[in-house]
């Protein structure tokens, strides 16, 4: 079965129709890189398998492990194992991040039957991750993402991600707003979660990405339809031609 | 014949007209104490409860409000007392700290600790003793403040107040432990309290106070309770308020504030209780170097009503006040928020902002604030600012897209909501056990679906 299965997906706000019909599966273990003109739907397409509610699903269906991803609440998709790295992460005055990570980890815990942690197990493994992605104590004490650079507000995105174990990472924009120093712990920490039994879908507008987070597929999104996929050298193709291509044929 | 001015009055009013009639030969007080109840009763009388067309109360029409007269709380027997304080719940916990115990507004010693506050450097002594002895200093007990002369819920106090605390701590002395002033009310039947307290706060010295109101059950209990602080220069104080009456009470709660140069005093109202609640302060603020810290956290639900209002008058140049206001308003309760700060001629650099916030959690819950700025001096910072909304959605997107469950992710955001102004307290043991208030009544607040 696989892990990710998009079919014939159509997304509208209000009247506009954003994705016309999206295909796309996922299995374990791969990486899939998508890429596209400011736009695209591509956001969108995150945002949705994240279920925000400001979209509406007017056709078509997402199955991960086979169960209706769409008929689950926001909280169920984490708890199931969806990941959502933001590209712009939300500031949290008055909560503070440790109480925040804690609060997650234990919430899809729960969720899925478990006991809740330690607090020692706890701070062993928020240690571990944060400094696997540079992310302070003092970044860990701040309210969440209050005051945080974008660098820093992105790390905090994948730690999160490293802590919660996720199945599937969906990273929209990670690379955004990131000098190359932060674009490389970025990625090295995207990269130690490559597992035979996670996916990663890496949404990117640019291929600079791709050359620290190696996709084994790349498809190329353009007014809401993913008009061709092939291997990472399509994403090299991209970046010498541009998008001009795809979004002529669109029209 | 005198002049009455109003014709029409409501059964609450007859009542309270009758009680104090029949009680006033058996209140604490000699011919002298009997003279100033008698004219601040006439004062009600001729203005009868305050409505919506008196601007102070303007939200909160106790005309309409107050539904009926308790009558006058007994004094319990001691055992009853004792056994009320055991058997209800206390919200503090394990906060260390000296007590003072007042039940039905009503001083009981043998409760508490005044030896051992004695000892620290605090004398303290029953308002009931210092009013009868009919002196000036208890003339001075009863006497209306200037900033609100014509306040009637200070006059029916001053008309029927029986009991309270006299405290007085003295120049220099750092009090080693918070010192709360405990207001309980008991019996299955309701009545109404009236309470006199009074608290001096010596200069150099450094205190934190707690003052909490706790009902047990759901007795519709009233309680009219006016504290006077004064504090001396250079003295640094953190004081917390504390309100959570049964649900069904009324809760009629002023403060009278006035602070010395170079005084430091930081205030915390937490409104949890009461089914009608007005709080309000009246400060006198100190000249330079006096700083004034008034944080709120408020939490209303059901059909409860609770209004904050503050009166904070400079007078005197060069004090810096602050004022955070929070307010979460569930179910079809109504919270009100009024502040005002006069800045008068000669009061040149003041410092002075003011900022109300509430969290509405439900469609018919209401929220009315009103800031106002009076300013009559031209070298000053003043400012006020005020907003009102729901739960931000992007911010529960957030948290429940790393599988924090909608009705979790709601209870973060109005703790970090309101905790806010808890901190504001700078006290962390008094603060820690208030969040703690804060986290029971979210536990107990139904998730919407």
């Amino acid at each position: 079965m696989a892990l990710l299965e998009i079919k014939d997906l159509q997304v509208s706000i209000g009247e506009r129709e954003i994705l016309k019909g999206i295909d796309l599966t996922v299995n374990e273990g791969e990486t899939h890189a998508i890429m596209g003109p400011n736009g695209s739907g591509k956001s969108t397409l995150a945002y949705v398998m994240a279920g925000k509610d400001d979209y509406e699903v007017t056709g078509g269906s997402i199955l991960f492990r086979g169960e209706d991803l769409l008929a689950m609440d926001i909280a169920a998709r984490a708890a199931a194992g969806v990941f959502l790295a933001f590209q712009y992460p939300i500031e949290i005055p008055g909560v503070a991040t440790m109480t925040f990570l804690k609060a997650a980890l234990n919430a899809q815990r729960k969720q899925r039957g478990e006991g809740e942690i330690s607090t020692p197990d706890f701070m062993r493994k928020v240690r571990e991750v944060a400094k696997r992605l540079n992310v302070t104590d003092e970044m860990l004490r701040r309210p969440l993402n209050v005051g945080f650079s974008g660098g820093e507000k992105k790390r905090n995105e994948i730690m999160q991600m490293a802590l919660l174990e996720p199945s599937l990472c969906v990273l929209d924009e990670t690379d955004s707003g990131l000098d190359i120093d932060a674009l490389r712990v970025v990625a090295d920490g995207v990269n130690a979660l490559k597992s035979p039994t996670r996916a990663a879908i890496v949404i990117t507008h640019y291929q600079r990405l791709l050359n620290y987070i190696v996709p084994d597929f790349v498809h190329v999104l353009s007014a809401g339809k993913i008009v061709r996929s092939g291997g990472k050298e399509l994403a090299l193709e991209l970046e010498a031609k541009g998008y001009a291509e795809f979004t002529g044929k669109a029209a | 014949m005198t002049a009455e001015p109003r014709t029409i009055r409501t059964e609450t009013e007859q009542a309270l007209a009758r009680q104090f009639e029949d009680i006033l030969s058996e209140l604490p007080g000699g011919p002298r104490m009997r003279a100033l109840r008698a004219a601040a009763f006439e004062r009600f009388q001729r203005s009868g409860l305050p409505h919506r067309r008196v601007e102070e109360y303007k939200y909160t029409d106790l005309r309409a409000l107050m539904k009926r007269a308790a009558p006058p709380a007994r004094r319990a027997i001691e055992t009853a007392a004792a056994r009320a304080l055991h058997e209800l719940p206390d919200p503090l916990g394990a906060l260390p700290r000296y007590r003072l115990v007042l039940v039905d507004g009503h001083y009981f010693d043998a409760l508490s600790d005044r030896g051992a506050l004695e000892a620290a450097g605090v004398s303290v002594a029953s308002t009931r003793v210092e009013l009868e002895a009919d002196g000036e200093s208890a003339a001075a007990v009863l006497a209306a403040p200037e900033l609100a002369a014509a306040d009637v819920v200070l006059a029916l106090n001053a008309a029927f107040a029986t009991d309270g605390v006299a405290v007085s701590v003295r120049d220099g002395l750092a009090l080693d432990r918070p010192l709360e002033i405990l207001h309980l009310s008991t019996g299955s039947e309701p009545v109404a309290s009236t309470v006199r307290n009074g608290v001096r706060i010596g200069a150099n010295a450094s205190v934190q106070m707690v003052e909490t109101y706790r009902g047990g059950g759901d007795v519709a209990h009233q309680l009219n309770a006016v504290t006077r602080v004064s504090v001396g220069r250079n003295a640094t104080v953190a004081w917390a308020r504390l309100q959570m009456e049964s649900e069904t009470a009324q809760h009629l709660g002023s403060t009278i504030l006035s602070l010395a140069e170079e005084a430091r005093f930081d205030h915390l109202s937490v409104t949890a209780g009461a089914a009608v609640s007005r709080s309000q302060m009246l400060v006198t603020m100190g000249g330079a170097g006096t700083r004034l810290g008034i944080f709120g956290a408020g939490m209303v639900t059901g059909r409860q009503h609770a209004d904050t209002t503050l009166l904070i008058d400079h007078a005197l140049g060069g004090a810096f006040t602050r004022v955070l206001a929070k307010n979460a308003v569930d179910g079809e309760a109504h919270g009100v928020f009024q502040g005002k700060i006069v800045v008068e001629p000669d009061a040149q650099k003041t410092d002075a902002k003011m900022m109300a916030k509430a969290l509405l959690l439900s469609e018919t819950g209401e929220f009315d604030s009103k800031p106002e700025l009076e300013i009559f001096a031209d070298d000053v910072q003043c400012g006020h600012g005020a907003t009102s909304g729901r739960i931000d959605d992007t911010q529960l997107f957030y948290l429940m897209a790393r599988g924090v469950e909608r009705a979790e992710a709601e209870r973060l955001l109005i703790e970090a909501f309101l905790d806010e102004a808890i901190d504001g307290l700078g006290d962390e043991p008094i603060g820690d056990a208030l969040k703690g208030v804060v986290t029971a009544w979210l536990s107990r607040r139904a998730p919407r679906t």
